[in-house]
């Protein structure tokens, strides 16, 4: 799909960066594992948790229970998560320490392909991830409705959006040191951005920032597939994930080519 | 006159201010070991990168199989060998995975990568080691695997950039062997270097290049002959600064040079002109009478030595 909407970016040979990192992680399935878990953990901890806690709210007009509103929101920090972990450590080791991709580009591949491959891989640990976080919510009785499957391809968007930026932030990153600064984004994006609570416990103004969060759109969206709720503003907030993705992915190209081939 | 492999026409590559490379001509025959000889920033480096169809000059045309490799990059990149000066292997990944990876970079069937990955192996002196991972081999063997990593396409051309820096004496010398082999069967090898024994070893031809710019051009043998004489007398002598010594020295030689820990004289008689020096009652430290190598041709060249 992206290589036909942005017709001079990356090639077939994209596909090359992705067979490359399956061939890394076919030895390293630990991490593959700590994946699939984690999804698991945060459904117990705080589904179950909170939910004794907090019991049933209202979401439009509908009493659910605490677990079935925040398992979507959780879906969405999961994706964010994986994406910029995935881009930044890896990425970065590449980028700079074990400078793998400068081997890549004496080959017929280009930085355009390296930043798409990564960004195929990314999506592809997403769809993986992500089918295994629904399995995980529908055993544990947390899905309200039959249109959660939807939270699938919406998922993969999320995804696209985080790794395409997270790409283009680990170029900026010079050190190790620097990844507490990544932190020092991520952590508020993950606390603030209305995926525990609905957004409108902020005053308007502090609501207004938070709707700039790529996070708070995701998780809304992803409610109201689950839910079930449907509504004309998920477009836009789809269309505002896909516009990240691109100029994040764009920045990422633009960066490597700077970084790799000055 | 043989094919022409590769052809440079005013090359120049600039980073923000500064010039590392500034206006070089080369043309490169089919089969031929070509060497690119000079110290440290001299742009070596920036002058293989752009020949490897990876950066684009700011300045000046290549073409390279008669393609230009800022059009049509990834064609170029699929006949050539590129071998880095840092090696950038994928440490994560075993020695066969390496090589089994990058065939797959450049689009070969897998029953193709299999069987080349097992002549390489064999080439590189690694079937033994094919199963582990790159963390744990030796220096020289991680360099011999990213030459066969370079090979896998069977490149017409191979570039290589210090392909023995850092390399014990053992090392070298097998690295040496496989490229003399690489040669017969009619690749063409570009080599950087600032080893003076390298250059003379591997290329038929070179060039001498100093802050951006090629000095000298030739093979080996005439650029000694042309930029040195046939022998050189060095000699040690228990001072701080051979300068001082300049004046007294100079009747023995057409021409001599202090280094900061010796004098060079160079004369067509190394044996006769230190026989004069005794004689004359000067008591050198250390006498060596050696035949003159690139190290004097860069020396008188650039007035520096190669490798500081």
């Amino acid at each position: 799909m992206l290589t036909r909407v942005l017709p001079s970016f990356g090639s077939r040979r994209s596909w090359r960066v992705f067979e490359r990192n399956f061939m890394v992680y076919r030895t390293q399935w630990l991490m593959l594992v700590s994946g699939f878990f984690e999804p698991l953990f945060y459904l117990l901890s705080i589904g179950i948790g909170l939910n004794r806690l907090v019991g049933t709210i209202d979401v439009g007009g509908r009493p659910i229970s605490y677990a079935a509103f925040v398992a979507p929101g959780m879906l969405a920090t999961s994706m964010m998560n994986g994406a910029v972990i995935d881009s930044i450590f890896n990425t970065f080791f590449r980028l700079r320490i074990s400078h793998a991709y400068d081997a890549v580009l004496s080959t017929p591949l280009d930085v355009t392909d390296v930043a798409l491959g990564e960004v195929w891989w990314a999506l592809a640990r997403a769809a993986v991830y992500s089918a295994s976080f629904l399995v995980c919510m529908t055993l544990l009785g947390d899905t309200v409705s039959a249109w959660v499957i939807l939270c699938w391809p919406a998922a993969l968007v999320v995804s696209l959006a985080f790794s395409s930026l997270g790409l283009a932030a680990t170029t900026y990153i010079r050190s190790w040191q620097d990844f507490d600064l990544v932190s020092l984004v991520q952590l508020p994006i993950f606390l603030f951005s209305a995926t525990f609570f609905p957004i409108s416990v902020y005053p308007r103004w502090l609501g207004a920032l938070v709707a700039a969060s790529p996070l708070y759109q995701a998780a809304t969206l992803m409610r109201g597939l689950g839910l079930g709720q449907f509504s004309w503003v998920m477009i836009p907030r789809l269309a505002y994930l896909v516009a990240l993705g691109a100029v994040g992915l764009t920045i990422a190209a633009r960066r490597f080519r700077r970084i790799l081939v000055p | 006159m043989s094919e022409t492999i590769l052809e440079a026409h005013g090359l120049v590559k600039r980073f923000g201010d500064f010039e590392a490379v500034r206006g070089i001509d080369v043309s490169i025959a089919r089969g031929e070991s070509f060497g690119f000889l000079g110290p440290n920033g001299a742009g070596k480096t920036s002058t293989m990168r752009m020949i490897s169809a990876v950066s684009a000059p700011t300045s000046g045309s290549i073409r390279i199989f008669g393609l230009d490799p800022t059009t049509d990059g990834p064609a170029v990149r699929s006949r050539l060998g590129v071998v880095p000066q840092e090696d950038n292997l994928e440490l994560e990944l075993s020695v066969r995975l390496n090589l089994e990876m990058f065939g797959r970079y450049f689009d070969l069937p897998r029953r193709v990568i299999r069987e080349r990955t097992r002549e390489l192996l064999a080439f590189a002196q690694l079937s033994e080691r094919a199963e582990d991972r790159v963390d744990d081999l030796s220096g020289g063997m991680k360099r011999r695997l990213t030459i066969a990593r370079a090979l896998i396409n069977q490149p017409e051309l191979l570039i290589l950039d210090e392909p023995t820096t850092g390399l014990d004496p053992q090392a070298r010398h097998l690295l040496w062997d496989r490229l003399y082999r690489l040669k017969r069967d009619g690749v063409t090898l570009i080599v950087t270097t600032h080893y003076m024994d390298e250059a003379e070893q591997l290329c038929d031809r070179l060039v001498v290049m100093d802050h951006g710019r090629i000095v000298a051009e030739g093979a080996p043998r005439a650029l000694i002959e042309q930029h040195s004489s046939r022998e050189v007398v060095e000699l040690r002598f228990s001072t701080d600064s051979h300068e001082e010594f300049l004046d007294v020295l100079a009747p023995f030689a057409p021409r001599v040079e202090a280094l900061p820990d010796r004098a060079l004289l160079y004369v067509d008689d190394g044996d006769a002109t230190l026989h004069d020096i005794h004689a004359s009652g000067l008591t050198p430290a250390s006498a060596l009478v050696r035949r003159s190598s690139l190290e004097d041709v860069f020396l008188r060249l650039t007035g520096r030595t190669l490798v500081d």
